[in-house]
């Protein structure tokens, strides 16, 4: 097992981090934040991944066959899932804004302050 | 029995689900009248539980997969006393949620309802849950309907607040995640019992020291301690009113229950030799977050604003008393948590009683509002409210606050009291100079010291302006209040609580009844009494309160050196933290990385060093 998925989820997590602290733009940040999604599901995969190993599904196949640990895809679905609900809710607040303000660079919304 | 575990969570998703699908069939009301059935079925339920795990914890396996041979593989429901009283207290602060909602809103749509149900069901499912996965799933849960409910009225003003809510948050939920998945590679398992026992043979290695600092840096972002509490500010500011009152209630105390969630079962066998410095890292967090949460408050004219920020001092307090890893630190905490979350929701009820009869939540615009008005109820929950935030003995949060200071005291950390007293004055100060400029007139009407007046649009946009019917309106942050009040003198909760805590503590028999089913040896309640140093503490703070109260009603009558003096002291401090809370996500989320990384840093140093 190498050591270049780990190295993979760090980065996805760090551009995305870069991109959503430096984001002028709404929908670019939610892409951002998509990326930095991505990298967890880099993260799971790689720790249930057995080398030389098949598909968890048991059917069709000798018995003892190895296979890739099936419960951190059942979470990675699982987080693929909750990361769509939220990028949609957040386009949604996107357009919103768009729509109300004219604009979608979040410095220029400035209600929130002190 | 078994089967009344997972009824908190599925009687209101349930309702959730049957609200949606027939909302266009639904008579006028059956969705309020649906909507508070359920919020107090699940109190019920979640105090029926409390009553039945007082002897030992309810296990509830999913599907009937029980664990073989102490290997759990299914998916457990872990309740005892402590969590389920927390499910309780969001089932009643939801269920006046409802009742106020009646006539608080004119127009609200079934989706509401719908929403808070199912936000609800994830805050039951969330304490109740001992699975890593399963918590991580209703956490989720809770977000996304929390975004939504923030968001609720979409104007241009609630929209930034949701906004930097749901990406902080979500940035948090992947600390969350990917703590969860380190210690699924280390461990193999998700029960929390289970991944306690495979770490107790490891050592403290780099791996598992993340992901604690990951876990960690996800609940506080969701508890919104210092620097992770700048969404909380924002979203609570815009959020409608109803729904402020499970977040602040609730919510955020529910990412420190998390804490002790998984540092007990998981971690406390591998860090247990280094629990001193770890208990300095919680405990210092705790002390700053409540410290800016009180200072921030004072300097606050918006009144939900206001309240946001008391809500971050006391997520601060009771974050303090859960890093003393002591029983009597997390039960004082945790009973501090049950009665303030009522204080809390009567305040922002009253709140939203001064916003829907008088159109501003401006506490210099509202000044001599009640001289005008006839505001007898909503007076009386802000007077009494800002005192017991105070820490009035014996009411409400004392019982818990006397076992905070004998439980610093037993671990050589006698200064925290103080500090946490002083924190509690000045959270208390602003509810009450808000009360006395507000409903009795006091004060300067313009203060430059305060915020500047919130942007139009802040008011609320559901808001009926016909007359209102005062009994649903007053009623239910009334009976919050009187419970609150009355929850300071239940005979014996402060032993019982310790003796609760004492049994979530013990790790290897927690292990022992989740994955072997061996029932815990009884724990002997021992009479808690509080001592005078904590009503010494408690007059204190309630006396510092009114002082901070005075000095921001009439800090001009001071004489000139005095004023000139204090203004050259405090205004640069002051400025630059307003000058931090910028609104800007970008900001936020560096914030965020800086505490996450900062924390990481400390849990490392604290455990290795």
């Amino acid at each position: 097992m190498s050591y270049l998925p780990y190295a993979l989820a760090v980065w996805l997590f760090v551009v995305g981090l870069y991109g959503v602290v430096t984001s002028r733009n709404l929908i670019h940040l939610v892409v951002c934040l998509t990326v930095m999604q991505s990298s967890t599901y880099v993260l799971l995969l790689s720790i249930g991944y057995v080398n030389r190993a098949t598909a968890p599904i048991f059917a069709d196949v000798p018995r003892g066959t190895r296979a890739v640990d099936p419960v951190v895809q059942a979470l990675t679905l699982t987080d693929v899932v909750v990361g769509v609900a939220v990028a949609a809710l957040l386009l949604a607040l996107s357009m919103q804004v768009q729509k109300h303000l004219g604009t979608t660079d979040p410095d220029e919304l400035q209600q929130m302050h002190g | 029995m078994d089967v009344l575990v997972s009824l908190p969570v599925v009687v209101p998703l349930l309702t959730a689900a049957v609200l949606a699908a027939s909302s266009h069939f639904l008579a006028r009301r059956a969705d309020d009248i649906a909507g508070i059935a359920a919020a107090a079925a699940t109190t019920g339920l979640s105090i029926a539980l409390v009553v039945q795990s007082l002897d030992h914890d309810l296990v509830y396996w999913f599907g009937g997969w029980k664990p073989r041979h102490g290997l759990a593989l299914g998916v457990a429901f872990d309740v005892e006393p402590l969590s389920a009283a927390l499910a309780a207290l969001a089932g009643l602060l939801a269920t006046a949620v409802f009742v106020y909602a009646w006539r608080y809103f004119d127009e609200v749509g079934t989706l509401f309802h719908v929403l808070m149900l199912v936000f609800l069901a994830a805050l039951c499912g969330f304490v109740l849950s001992g699975d890593l996965f399963n918590m991580f799933v209703f956490f989720e849960l809770m977000s996304v309907c929390a975004y939504a409910l923030v968001g609720y009225g979409i104007e241009a003003a609630p929209l930034q607040g949701a906004i930097n809510f749901a990406v902080t948050n979500t940035v948090g939920s992947m600390f969350f995640l990917s703590g969860i998945a380190l210690l699924y590679g280390r461990t193999g398992a998700l029960n929390l019992a289970q991944i306690g026992r495979v770490l107790a043979g490891h050592g403290a290695d780099g791996l598992v020291l993340v992901s604690f600092g990951l876990l960690l840096a996800g609940f506080l972002i969701k508890a919104g301690a210092v620097p992770f509490h700048f969404w909380l500010a924002d979203a609570y500011a815009v959020a409608p009113v109803p729904v402020c009152v499970l977040l602040s209630g609730v919510m955020s105390d529910l990412g420190l229950h998390a804490i002790a969630r998984i540092y007990w079962p998981v971690y406390s066998g591998v860090f247990g030799a280094d629990a001193g410095s770890l208990r300095a890292v919680l405990v210092g967090a705790g002390v700053l977050t409540a410290l800016v949460g009180g200072t921030m408050a004072f300097f606050e004219r918006d009144l939900k604003r206001m309240l946001a920020f008391v809500t971050i001092s006391q997520v601060g307090v009771f974050l303090a008393g859960v890093g003393l890893l002591t029983a009597r630190g997390l039960a004082g905490s945790t009973l501090m948590v049950l009665a303030s979350g009522l204080v809390k929701g009567a305040l922002f009820l009253a709140v939203g009683i001064l916003v829907s009869r008088a159109g501003s939540d401006d506490e210099l615009r509202l000044r001599g509002i009640g001289r005008r008005q006839r505001l007898p109820f909503a007076a009386a929950c802000f007077f009494a409210g800002g005192l017991l935030v105070a820490g009035l003995p014996p009411f409400a949060a004392f019982p818990g606050w006397a076992l905070l200071v004998r439980s610093a005291g037993d671990v050589g950390y006698s200064w925290l009291p103080a500090v946490l007293a002083l924190a509690a004055a000045l959270a208390g100060g602003p509810v009450l100079r808000a009360a006395a400029r507000v409903f009795l007139g006091w004060g300067d009407a313009d203060d430059p010291l305060l915020s500047k007046e919130p942007s139009a649009g802040e008011d609320e946009p559901d808001v009926p302006s016909s007359r209102l019917s005062p009994p649903l309106l007053f009623g239910p942050p009334l009976a919050l209040l009187l419970l609150a009040v009355a929850f300071g003198f239940v005979p014996g909760l402060a032993g019982h609580a310790t003796g609760w805590a004492t049994r979530f503590e013990d790790r290897p028999a927690h292990a022992a009844e989740v994955l072997a089913g061996k029932p815990p040896a009884p724990v002997r309640s021992s009479g808690e009494q509080a001592g005078a140093a904590a009503y010494g503490y408690g007059f204190a703070s309630t006396a510092g309160a009114l002082a901070v109260a005075a000095f921001g009603l009439y800090r001009r009558r001071l004489p000139g050196g005095v004023r000139r003096l204090g203004g050259r002291v405090l205004e640069p401090p002051v400025a630059t933290l307003k000058a931090l809370h910028s609104g800007v996500i970008g900001d936020y989320v560096a914030w965020l990385t800086f505490g996450a990384a900062t924390l990481g840093g400390l849990v490392v140093l604290a455990i290795r060093g």
